[in-house]
């Protein structure tokens, strides 16, 4: 894996709002080539937000922010082919079959050998028996393995996951995990959201928890576990919201 | 020019695929169509005389009426399972997204064209083998691809979708169907494209607007 220099996401005084409530506000964050980090943190408290806005969903209100070697808002083209989302919905066609789904997106993003990459992330996903049925029959667990295929498929540099884990049964997490060892010791990074503490903690190089439009480190050991899940999210004052 | 065509075709292609296994596009916009073209052919009661006058008016009614079911479903498959998220997450520009969705519909529409314009004929009684005819039918379906594809955007996006659209099309695509209801009225009338004089290039020229502004306005819609 061909790496940009510098780090695989820079981020530097970050604010969104959605009219006139601030979910980030003066955000900073550096994730080195090769890390996992785990970001915890309530509802609401704009994880998916960030996801949004690093991988090129979202627009930020102010901040300056280099994903993948390229600034996000320069060069947005350049950032998404070097980024993989899963996200919660699944991005899939339900009358296509799983193939044809990852031939839809390999073609998009100008893969030459979009059949072969197609059959090897199936594979790489337990989805090679499953891959010329239609998505629909798919259970949801099945569908998300799917989606983390589509992520991978155009071999980008670094993997955004929101709440990965969700509806996955435990043959899929340990595919998913080690998927995700493999993809930083290669020298991939990736920035992944969950609720589940323990399994989040077990995976990353790094946790931290975002609360009050920031991330919080060292993260997760100055919170108990119970406490991340009841947090609040924080006004731009400080002050809890109601 | 590659880079801009090839998602346009991949667009295309995958509709085309979803289209064949659903069928449900096709159907009822031929449903709805030859509905609405028995029922204005018998209320009219459009005689020899009077074919002329009467029958483009309900000939681009169907052909309009229909075009908003193929424009509302091209962006409602995008939405279900975040499909157009999909789409803006990969490194294709926004117009090569537009078009390609344009390109559908206009596939879509002119495939039940060329299915409802003979039955048409026969109950009317007028030959619709006349190339001024078919000319205007192409450039005005071009029109009616590339506002509904815009419109069908925006429309998808909140909850009252169905009803948003037409109110959203039918007033910026007025020119367009004015201009097909009087070429369409001089080619069944026996003229040539020459006879038929400004009605196409009025036609056109509408078309061009819209290619320009449409994939404009459509890249600033999908934006967070």
């Amino acid at each position: 894996m061909t790496l940009p220099p510098g780090d695989a996401v820079t981020v530097r005084g970050l604010h969104k709002s959605f009219g006139d409530w601030p979910v980030l506000w003066g955000l900073d964050l550096t994730v080195p080539w090769g890390e996992l980090l785990v970001l915890f943190g309530a509802n609401g408290v704009g994880k998916t937000t960030l996801l949004r806005i690093l991988s090129t969903q979202a627009k930020p209100d102010a901040g300056s922010l280099v994903v993948a070697g390229f600034d996000q808002r320069r060069s947005p083209q350049a950032v998404r082919r070097r980024v993989g989302v899963v996200a919660h919905q699944t991005f899939h066609y339900d009358d296509l079959t799983c193939r044809e789904n990852l031939h839809y997106y390999g073609r998009l993003f100008g893969l030459e050998d979009h059949r072969a990459r197609a059959d090897e992330v199936l594979a790489r996903l337990g989805l090679d028996r499953r891959a010329d049925r239609r998505v629909r029959t798919l259970s949801n667990g099945m569908q998300k393995r799917l989606s983390i295929a589509r992520a991978i498929q155009h071999r980008p540099r670094l993997l955004l996951l929101d709440e990965p884990e969700a509806g996955l049964d435990r043959e899929s997490l340990d595919i998913l995990r080690d998927l995700l060892q493999e993809w930083t010791q290669s020298g991939g990074s990736a920035v992944m959201t969950t609720h589940d503490t323990e399994l989040g903690r077990s995976w990353a190089h790094r946790t931290g928890v975002l609360d009050a439009g920031k991330i919080q480190f060292p993260g997760l050991d100055e919170y108990s576990e119970g406490e991340v899940a009841s947090r609040r999210p924080m006004a731009a004052s400080g002050e809890p919201r109601r | 020019m590659t880079d801009f065509l090839r998602p346009v075709g991949v667009l295309v292609w995958k509709d085309i695929l979803l289209e064949l296994r659903s069928r449900e596009l096709i159907v009822s916009m031929l449903v709805f169509g030859l509905m609405l073209v028995v029922v204005f052919n018998f209320a009219l009661s459009v005689t020899p005389q009077r074919v002329t006058t009467v029958a483009p008016g309900i000939l681009w009614a169907s052909f309009a009426f229909a075009g908003v079911l193929a424009m509302s479903r091209a962006f409602a498959r995008e939405r279900e399972q975040g499909g157009l998220d999909g789409l803006l997450l990969t490194p294709v520009s926004r117009d090569s997204i537009f078009l390609g969705k344009a390109a559908s519909i206009f596939l879509f529409m002119v495939l039940v064209e060329a299915i409802l314009l003979p039955i048409f004929a026969g109950l009317m009684g007028f030959s619709a083998v006349s190339f001024a005819l078919l000319l205007t039918i192409l450039l005005a379906t071009a029109g009616f691809a590339l506002v509904g594809a815009l419109f069908a955007a925006i429309a998808v996006q909140t909850k009252s979708r169905e009803i948003l659209l037409p109110v959203l099309f039918f007033p910026v695509v007025l020119p367009v169907i004015v201009g097909a209801v009087e070429a369409t009225k001089l080619a069944i009338g026996g003229e040539s494209v020459v006879g038929i004089g400004h009605w196409l290039p009025l036609i056109g020229a509408f078309d061009a607007v819209f290619l320009v502004i449409c994939p404009w306005v459509f890249s600033l819609v999908v934006e967070e």
